[in-house]
């Protein structure tokens, strides 16, 4: 790998990865809070996890619909391979997608135990379910998955399902359970506030161990990876920022900064983004048996006065993204109060 | 079934599913910037009152719509792949706009709009209103510059061979302002706008029979009335210049919503009848020289028939005449109703005209019948063409995707959506039969205080 001059194929595999960054940083704590929720009986408790994202899930999961359609229009094959190839897989996200969306919305509508069960269990359900699916398809794109001379994928459903991206799919749903829970630590108070730190640090425990067995894993079975990393170790560097960042987080807990701890987990979000791009790059669909068939920036991106008149929008459209999507966080700041609009 | 066919039923059924709630959702973000706007400038609380009522309909119906939408844009990829590597450079532009400026805007302003009423002062909050409709509209604008795209492409050129064709982009904005795009918008959120007028008329009606929430029913009637009324009348001047569009862009297409088979001048209307394919005829009730109008503002011009077209490049003749002649029926009923309200609400007697209350309550389902066959037509008119003129549509299929496979997701999306909408018309339900509620009068938080808010402590 030699790292090229900044060209638009690679701005946009960059800017990819910020927008797929951005959806993990961000619907990563609600579908987390989504998989935690159900630890609590207590309706109140679990209206407050609810209403803690409430106001900002749907805007979270806007990154994963603007990341695609980036995908889309920037990289068309590796979006309809990808996209093709995964079929079910995709088709059972999108199923687990619009639970999570409607069972937020209807849960509260009703008093009746059995119907706030059933749409808890079904937000639960939604939310691990995408979040592994999401790491698994991450995981297969990592480890290789088989493309033909067309560009087309040439395996199959069960095919996606072998241990090493079902361990990355994982770590995925424990990565978000840590993120979500920190979250969660930063939007409640008393009671739920100490058992939601009480879970963080399980989640933390998890997650490292989780990490722990990634890494070793990608060092031992992933040849292509491991071969780059022993061509840059500084590759390792990432790796241990992204452990400080979640040593942070229990010694901002200690000290009360409740803020800073979350912003250690978007760091170890962001690093483990940053490492998994390095070791991509070119390649966004890794091709295996034969690399040669590999998805690639360059192979497979739109145009280059496509790609320009994308980054026009981008930056003319991102920071103004940027700056409402902050001001809303920050009307939205400090401990929920549930009030009548509440879920 | 081949995968070809279970395709199409699987992507015509998720959008038509979609196509009830953004109309909604755009129709309704239109009443809410109306009915806030009117409660800052006449600081009337039934307004308040208003604004606050359809803000919870409006998050049931925009909740529905974004989970049913992701499915359209997944549904590109797995099942249209091949069409997805044609036309990705060329929708490049426009999703990339989408995403930026209409979704983000739409979904991050919703926050505010649903749960900001005491969180921020009343500039703030119609601020935010206003965004999440300016975004509603603004999602209509990208999808409908990418669907008429495919209707009338331009600004583009191919590239490549074979399997390895694609569209590039030569031209940002005649790609955007292609051919169709402008009329083809307006038409459609003149269709929304209508949705969610009639929306409030029914429900409003709806109260007014029941004789509850009296002054929240008529103030509501109103502001969708003349909503309504509006749009209605807009809807007809926008029908005829797309028709005129169509006539001109796409001729196979006019010819087989009129089941016009020979180049006729002075050509008919057909009123009311159906078409017999065999013979290649169509029978019933003409209006002579009406379709030559409606296409070319002459009642003598010729309009072209459908055996100026090869067979195999005509569309199917009796959906596309069924599927337009239905809208028509469903959007002139609906712009009838609209004026004979408007006449009765004129004269003061619309609030005590029991029988024109019910057929208000029933004048939902208008805008939406004619939404839904409106796009049927269109979209049934362009075969057998994915992009007119240049890729078929058996052509855009994945290479890779098996029909056993999209039969297992047809079956997914049907039990998730007809459980979707009992749920969605069990919550509505609901949410009307429990009315505006009483403390919405007495605006609370930084709501309630002057406008000139920001000189308090």
């Amino acid at each position: 790998m030699n790292f090229p001059a900044l060209d638009l194929n690679s701005i946009w595999f960059v800017l990819i990865g910020i927008l797929f960054t951005g959806y993990a940083m961000l619907d990563g704590f609600d579908l987390g809070v989504g998989a935690l929720h159900l630890f609590t009986k207590e309706d109140t408790e679990r209206r407050i996890m609810l209403n803690a994202i409430g106001p900002v899930w749907d805007g979270n999961e806007v990154w994963l619909v603007t990341g695609g359609g980036a995908l889309f229009a920037a990289f068309p094959n590796v979006y309809a391979t990808v996209f093709s190839g995964f079929y079910l897989a995709f088709m059972l996200l999108l199923a687990s997608l619009i639970f999570r969306a409607v069972a937020i919305e209807f849960r509260s509508k009703q008093p009746m135990r059995w119907w706030r069960q059933t749409w808890d269990v079904s937000f639960a359900a939604g939310s691990v379910l995408s979040s592994l699916l999401i790491g698994v398809a991450l995981g297969n794109l990592a480890w290789g998955i088989p493309i033909d001379a067309r560009g087309e994928f040439a395996g199959d459903f069960l095919g996606l399902l072998k241990p090493y991206p079902l361990l990355i799919g994982l770590t995925t749903v424990v990565l978000f359970m840590m993120h979500g829970a920190i979250y969660g630590v930063l939007k409640t108070e008393g009671e739920l506030h100490d058992k939601l730190r009480r879970w963080a640090m399980n989640c933390i425990i998890a997650f490292v161990i989780c990490a722990v067995t990634t890494t070793m894993a990608t060092l031992l079975y992933v040849p292509h990876i491991a071969a780059r990393v022993r061509e840059y170790p500084w590759l390792f560097s990432i790796v241990l920022a992204n452990m400080l960042a979640i040593a942070n987080i229990p010694r901002e807990f200690h000290h009360g900064r409740d803020w800073r701890a979350f912003l250690s987990s978007c760091a170890a979000i962001i690093t483990l983004m940053i490492l998994f791009g390095l070791n991509q790059f070119p390649n966004l669909v890794y091709s295996l048996p034969d690399p040669a068939h590999s998805l690639t920036a360059y192979n497979s991106a739109s145009s280059p006065k496509t790609l320009g008149i994308m980054l026009v929008i981008a930056v003319i459209g991102i920071p103004i993204v940027l700056a409402y999507t902050v001001s809303i966080y920050w009307i939205f700041r400090g401990k929920v109060k549930l009030d009548r609009m509440s879920y | 079934m081949d995968v070809l066919t279970l395709s199409r039923i699987q992507f015509g059924g998720t959008i038509a599913f979609h196509y009830i709630y953004p109309p909604l959702s755009i129709g309704l973000g239109l009443l809410l910037v109306i009915m806030e706007g009117l409660w800052l400038k006449t600081n009337q609380p039934i307004y308040h009152q208003l604004a606050r009522f359809w803000t919870r309909v409006f998050a049931l119906t925009f909740a529905i719509g974004v989970a049913t939408g992701i499915v359209m844009e997944f549904e590109f990829g797995t099942n249209w792949a091949s069409y997805s590597r044609f036309v990705g450079d060329v929708f490049g532009s426009a999703l990339a706009a989408e995403g930026i400026f209409a979704f983000f805007l739409e979904s991050g302003f919703l926050a505010l709009l649903l749960f900001g009423w005491d969180r921020v002062g009343r500039k703030m909050h119609f601020f935010a209103t206003c965004m999440v409709a300016l975004g509603a509209h603004f999602s209509a604008v990208w999808i409908v510059v990418a669907n008429s795209w495919m209707q009338t492409p331009a600004g583009y050129h191919i590239v490549g061979e074979g399997l390895h064709a694609r569209a590039e982009i030569t031209n940002f904005w005649e790609l955007v302002f292609n051919p169709s795009m402008v009329e083809r918008l307006t038409h459609t959120l003149c269709g929304a706008w209508q949705a969610g007028a009639f929306l409030a008329i029914s429900v409003s009606a709806w109260y007014l029979l029941q004789n509850r929430h009296v002054a929240f029913a008529r103030a509501s009637l109103g502001v969708a009335l003349v909503v309504a009324l509006i749009a209605s009348f807009l809807q007809l001047v926008s029908g005829h210049v797309s028709a005129q569009g169509v006539g001109r862009n796409q001729p196979a297409k006019l010819a087989a919503f009129e089941g016009l088979y020979e180049t006729t001048s002075n050509a008919p209307l057909v009123l009311l009848g159906w078409v017999d394919e065999k013979n290649e005829q169509t029978r019933g009730l003409f209006l002579p020289g009406a379709l030559s109008f409606l296409a070319h503002n002459d009642f003598h011009a010729s309009v072209t028939g459908l055996h100026e077209f090869k067979p195999e490049d005509r569309p199917p003749v009796t959906p596309s005449f069924l599927f337009f002649h239905g809208m028509v029926a469903a959007g002139m009923a609906t712009l009838f109703i609209a004026l004979l309200s408007g006449w009765y609400w004129w004269r003061g007697t619309l609030f005590n005209t029991r029988w024109l209350l019910w057929v208000l309550v029933f004048s939902v389902l208008g805008p939406q019948l004619a939404n839904q066959l409106g796009w049927f037509a269109a979209e049934v008119g362009r075969q057998p063409w994915l992009v007119y003129g240049i890729m078929r549509t058996p052509a855009g299929l994945s290479a890779v995707v098996q029909a056993n496979v999209v039969l297992a997701s047809l079956i997914l999306f049907t039990v998730i959506y007809f459980l979707l909408f009992a749920v969605f018309i069990y919550l509505l339900n609901d949410k009307i039969k429990h009315g505006p509620y009483e403390e919405d009068l007495i605006p609370s938080g930084k709501l309630a205080l002057p406008q000139h808010d920001h000189l308090t402590p």
